[in-house]
């Protein structure tokens, strides 16, 4: 298989209600997709489906093995320690060893032995973080995964995902209700609407990124107009706010 | 002693950068003895009076022994090794019944709860004979085993199956859907999942189980063995009933006291062991 995400006309349904409706979708080695969408358009239930969390009701799904995934939640078992839950499910021999080296990429080589409950919740995404790429993953799914931290720690999450797919180099598929944090990242952008990919935009800026780059904007009013939101020219600020 | 025109006492003042400055208030600090000491003053003071009261004839024997007659006999029954004996076996009734109640009752807790057939099947007859009050089994399992041993460790093997049966089962319900889930995705199988977040998810639960299947299994000891025990503790008592000897009883009655407590601190040890990743024992610790 050479693409990381395959889906053709996949339908998912919960009692009456159609979430996705024939949506296809194919995404590259490598690459990094975020994908937006209103609540409830359907974003982690295409997330659970790629996670194999879910069946679909119908359709193609072919996902890149192995994948793995960072919850909006840590979701670190309290019972094991940091670096155990790195390696959770990973065969014994030189475990700590590669739970050490994932953390320390992650600056949280000094957590290995904390319990999961005494790490504050920038560190215990970052933990989250280690235990999905130390699995070497093809294909890396993120659901909304900055969404509860503090918006510093966010900016400083940006800058570590970024750099771990750079040097990792695995498929992204990155959930967010989060605009900026989706042109800043990512290189394709998806928008989810009706059940379907309502829109596929490529992010043609440079890396790194900043909000203070020519076309960011534009692209920012094009993909806040594709989310339904009524974007007022000249005023960024308002359509911000109006965007959260 | 200097008093400045202002009205403060030099001694009490604090220079900071030249300028005097009064200190704060004495608070009124108890430091005479700590809490551990004062904690003992009332029990002592109860004691004291108890003992005076038995001098006097104010409290007859018959109705109950002085203290220091109690301590007196503790001694002679610990001495001429009429206690131990007696000990070990309430003590063995205990275990058996307690290993019995346990094993079962985190047996069928697991099957219920790791599987919707085993829970279809187990938990309905479970919530019934729940609402049977236990120690009102106890002329049915006469009849059932007579008056041997077997009647006395069944009635304690029910008393504990229940609530570990009951936390256990709740407890393993009760373990986080997306923690399930998270394993799941990272490559855990069915076993692996149930070894590494369902048991250890449940086991502060069980443990809270535990605890009380001990408090309800000394009990039923208590009544197991007022049923025609030749043997143990109750029976130490019941025949020191039969010659008016207040001072045995208290001291049986002491025994069993002392049994729960140090069964109890068990389990709170185990607990304090297995559930350190809990941040309430981290605070405690650290």
């Amino acid at each position: 298989m050479t693409a990381s995400i395959h889906v053709r006309d996949l339908s998912q349904t919960f009692g009456e209600n159609r979430i996705l409706a024939g949506l296809d979708l194919d995404v590259a080695p490598g690459e990094f997709i975020a994908l937006l969408g209103r609540s409830g358009s359907g974003k982690t239930t295409l997330l659970r489906l790629l996670a194999g969390l879910d069946e679909p009701a119908y359709g193609e799904l072919d996902v890149a093995q192995p994948r793995t995934v960072v919850f909006q939640d840590p979701r670190l078992l309290p019972w094991k320690r940091t670096w155990e839950n790195v390696v959770l499910g990973i065969a014994r021999s030189g475990a700590r060893e590669r739970a050490t080296a994932a953390l320390a990429e992650v600056a949280l080589g000094h957590r290995a032995d904390a319990w999961p409950l005494t790490l504050s919740g920038g560190e215990a995404q970052r933990a989250a973080l280690a235990r999905a790429l130390v699995r070497e993953p093809a294909l890396l799914l993120l659901d909304e995964p900055f969404a509860s931290l503090d918006a510093l720690t966010r900016m400083r999450m940006h800058v570590l995902v970024e750099a771990l797919w750079r040097r990792h180099g695995p498929a992204v598929l990155l959930v967010t209700h989060d605009v900026d944090e989706a042109i800043l990242l990512a290189d394709r952008i998806l928008v989810l609407d009706g059940g379907r990919i309502a829109l596929d935009v490529p992010v043609a800026l440079s890396r790194p990124r900043s909000p203070a780059y020519v076309g960011f904007y534009d692209l920012r009013r094009t993909l806040l107009t594709a989310l339904g939101v009524d974007v007022n020219e000249g005023a960024p600020v308002d359509a911000f706010a109006a965007s959260i | 002693m200097q008093i400045s025109e202002r009205g403060f006492d030099s001694r009490r003042c604090l220079s900071v950068y030249g300028r005097t400055v009064p200190l704060p208030p004495r608070v009124r600090t108890y430091t005479q003895s700590p809490v551990s000491i004062r904690r003992l003053v009332s029990p002592f003071a109860i004691l004291a009076l108890w003992q005076a009261g038995s001098i006097v004839g104010l409290i007859p024997a018959r109705v109950i022994a002085s203290p220091a007659s109690i301590v007196a006999t503790a001694y002679s029954l610990v001495a001429s090794g009429e206690l131990i004996p007696d000990l070990l076996v309430s003590l063995a009734r205990a275990a058996v019944g307690l290993a019995i109640g346990i094993t079962a009752g985190a047996a069928l807790a697991l099957v219920a709860g790791l599987s919707r057939t085993g829970e279809d099947a187990i938990d309905p007859p479970m919530q019934m004979l729940r609402a049977v009050p236990l120690l009102g089994l106890t002329p049915l399992l006469i009849l059932w085993f007579g008056i041997s041993e077997v009647p006395k460790i069944m009635l304690i093997a029910l008393a504990s199956f229940f609530p570990v049966y009951i936390t256990l089962f709740a407890g393993i319900r009760g373990v986080d859907r997306k923690l399930i889930e998270a394993a799941r995705v990272f490559g855990l199988d069915r076993w692996g999942v149930i070894r590494e977040v369902i048991l250890p998810g449940s086991l502060p639960a069980a443990l809270v189980g535990i605890r009380q299947a001990l408090g309800i299994a000394w009990l039923s000891l208590v009544v197991a063995e007022q049923i025609n025990a030749d043997h143990g503790i109750g029976y130490l008592i019941m025949n020191a009933r039969d010659f008016l000897r207040t001072d045995i009883i208290v001291v049986g009655l002491a025994v069993y006291a002392l049994l729960g407590l140090g069964t109890d601190a068990i389990v709170r040890a185990i607990e304090r062991r297995a559930l350190r990743w809990r941040p309430s024992i981290l605070k405690a610790t650290t």
